[in-house]
């Protein structure tokens, strides 16, 4: 169990607030004019940061507060006090360059994802490159094939979008009958967000002249897998960059360096890392990884390609599975939103299983196709609560429920796998103890 | 000051310092692997079942089991039935839609320990015996450019793209 980090805060102040929904959720604008109808600034501050109990014994001065620390360095590292840490499954021994890991959602804040803990998905490894023996090449239904080499687009007109990236098959374990015993990021953690910066790919495709006849374009890496994916040319000159930046730095090595496609809002598998072909053809080509893998097969036995959308989908990170309250009180529920179909306009959240909904405020939201970050007071009591997020995007489609996307998915699909978006259910018991559940 | 004014008037239009170098297309036939369902890509070379069986217990069968039947550490290659009331086990020869992504695959990314290592002929050679472990050609049929495209796949009809679907 990791115990929830945050702040103590004080129930007792809280008791005389009218709730917004059962079962202890606060929203916070009431929480805010009630400390201003309480007349001062402190009373405020004191809902929000006393402390449960009295300091007795007298506080020192601790030794790093004594010594000079350590000098500037090249480059930094988190403090060795800090935790977070991406999750990394079981290697296949015949193929260990095969495999992914996932974010430490539960132990991030704020919409970005720090590069390095950006969750990982590899077909056969991280390749080492040097970029410059990396070539970008555009051919097939073009007037001029070209080569790009690296050093020159470095020097090309650039773009900066904040955009998360989603493996399809992220939380595809809810699927299951029975509710894994899971974490956020056990079961979420597939999901990322960054600052992507680079080339607007319409500028590059438009260089070597776009043939009339040409409506797909392949996407090759440079990766032993050669890992290839087909997209619609109309995507391609839409918002899709070839991104050489994250975070303001060049891409690290498992995010595609020295330069990737970035997709935006759609499966992660098709903004292919370690991109070196852009091949603009008159129909797909029929990858592996797009036909054998990340397809949805049907009742009727059909198999659906190229479902690209992420779907709008919200979890509660803070708190979340497996990790354990620690006290009764007012706690500082947290989670993230995000919809590969535009901006997140409004995010809702039950403390008992969805029966009742209080509105949470976005405290956070940094572009379209975006993690946004939502927040909103809960006040437990000691009772059992199933506290869920349901988000809407800016087309007006809200997330659903399991049930209503297993019966729809089960409607269609046999055994489905991918595109899992429902509402996240996390079960409180009495003693604090959160679990993942279905609810 | 009037350099700079002009440059930023130039990336305002959007326009870009177009540094790409002109590839001659005998540039790519090496580099470009894409084997695509209308035939292009796929190179010169042919191979049989009979030829590929070596290919396969030397290269492939660690993983895929001895004939393409699995043994847990990568897919099963054979057999299979998208029609049949049970779980319906996705194979080669069972989902695979198109005989070209089986080249196109093998050549770029198989073995996995050593991508791109077998030849074109090896390749030809490899896939003839996986078609013919999955009934789709005979032991001495010769696969090739021409002929790997007049294989039916029995599940060729079986994908809908939903890239229309928004």
């Amino acid at each position: 169990m990791t115990k929830f980090p945050l702040q103590s805060q004080d129930s007792a102040l809280t008791e005389s607030l009218e709730p917004s929904a059962a079962n202890g959720l606060i929203n916070r604008r009431q929480l805010l004019s009630l400390s201003l109808k309480s007349a001062t600034l402190a009373g405020t501050a004191s809902i929000l940061n006393s402390a449960a109990s009295a300091q007795s014994s007298g506080l020192e001065i601790p030794a790093w507060s004594k010594t000079p620390g350590r000098g500037a360095s090249d480059y930094g590292s988190p403090s060795s006090f800090t935790t977070a840490k991406r999750m990394s499954g079981n290697p296949n021994p015949f193929y260990p360059g095969g495999g992914a890991s996932r974010s430490p959602l539960h132990q991030l804040q704020g919409s970005i994802t720090p590069s390095g803990l950006h969750f990982e998905r590899h077909h056969a490894g991280i390749p080492a490159i040097d970029p410059a023996g990396h070539k970008l090449v555009i051919n097939g239904l073009v007037n001029r094939p070209l080569s790009f080499d690296y050093e020159d687009l470095l020097q090309y007109p650039m773009i900066s979008r904040v955009h998360f990236l989603e493996c399809s098959g992220n939380s595809g374990a809810l699927f299951g009958n029975d509710a894994p015993d899971g974490s956020a990021q056990s079961i979420h953690g597939l999901v990322s967000c960054s600052e992507w910066t680079g080339i607007k790919l319409s500028s590059l495709l438009e260089e070597a002249g776009i043939n009339p006849s040409a409506t797909w374009i392949s996407a090759v890496g440079a990766d032993a897998a050669s890992m290839g994916r087909s997209l619609p040319l109309d995507k391609a000159l839409d918002d899709v960059m070839l991104a050489l930046f994250q975070n303001g730095e060049p891409l690290r090595p498992e995010q595609g360096y020295p330069m990737r496609l970035f997709v935006p809002g759609w499966e992660g598998n098709v903004s292919v890392k370690w991109l070196t072909q852009l091949k603009l053809t008159s129909a797909p080509s029929q990858f592996r990884d797009e036909t054998s893998k990340y397809t949805d097969t049907l009742k009727n036995r059909k198999s659906r390609q190229f479902s690209f959308p992420m779907d709008v989908k919200s979890i509660i990170t803070s708190p979340s599975g497996q990790m354990k309250l620690s006290r009764q009180g007012v706690y500082e529920l947290s989670g993230i939103a995000w919809s590969g179909g535009g901006r997140i306009t409004q995010v809702e959240v039950s403390a008992d299983g969805g029966k009742t909904w209080a509105m949470a405020e976005i405290d956070s939201q940094l572009g379209e196709k975006a993690l946004a970050r939502f927040r909103i007071p809960w006040d437990w009591t000691g009772g059992e609560a199933v506290l869920q997020s349901r988000a809407t995007d800016s087309n007006g489609i809200v997330q659903p429920t399991r049930d209503a996307l297993i019966a729809a998915k089960n409607q269609i699909n046999y055994r489905p796998f991918y595109h899992y978006n429902a509402i996240q259910s996390w079960a409180v018991n009495r003693t604090g103890e959160v679990s993942n559940v279905y609810a | 000051m009037c350099c700079v004014l002009l440059t930023t008037a130039l990336f305002s239009k959007a326009q870009t310092p177009r540094l790409g170098k002109v590839l001659e297309p005998a540039a790519l036939s090496n580099f470009d692997l894409i084997a695509a369902p209308d035939g292009s890509g796929l190179p010169a070379g042919n191979g049989t079942a009979a030829q590929g069986k070596l290919v396969y217990e030397t290269q492939c069968q660690v993983c895929h089991g001895a004939g393409g039947e699995g043994n847990g550490s990568a897919n099963r290659l054979v057999g299979g039935d998208m029609q049949s009331d049970d779980a319906p086990i996705r194979t080669v020869g069972s989902f695979w839609p198109h005989a070209t992504t089986l080249f196109d695959y093998v050549r770029r990314a198989m073995p996995a320990t050593a991508p791109k290592s077998l030849s074109n002929t090896e390749v030809y050679q490899v896939i003839a015996y996986v078609l013919h472990l999955n009934g789709l050609v005979g032991l001495n049929d010769v696969v090739d450019q021409r002929s790997l495209l007049k294989i039916k796949m029995p599940n060729s009809e079986g994908f809908i793209d939903s890239s229309n679907i928004r």
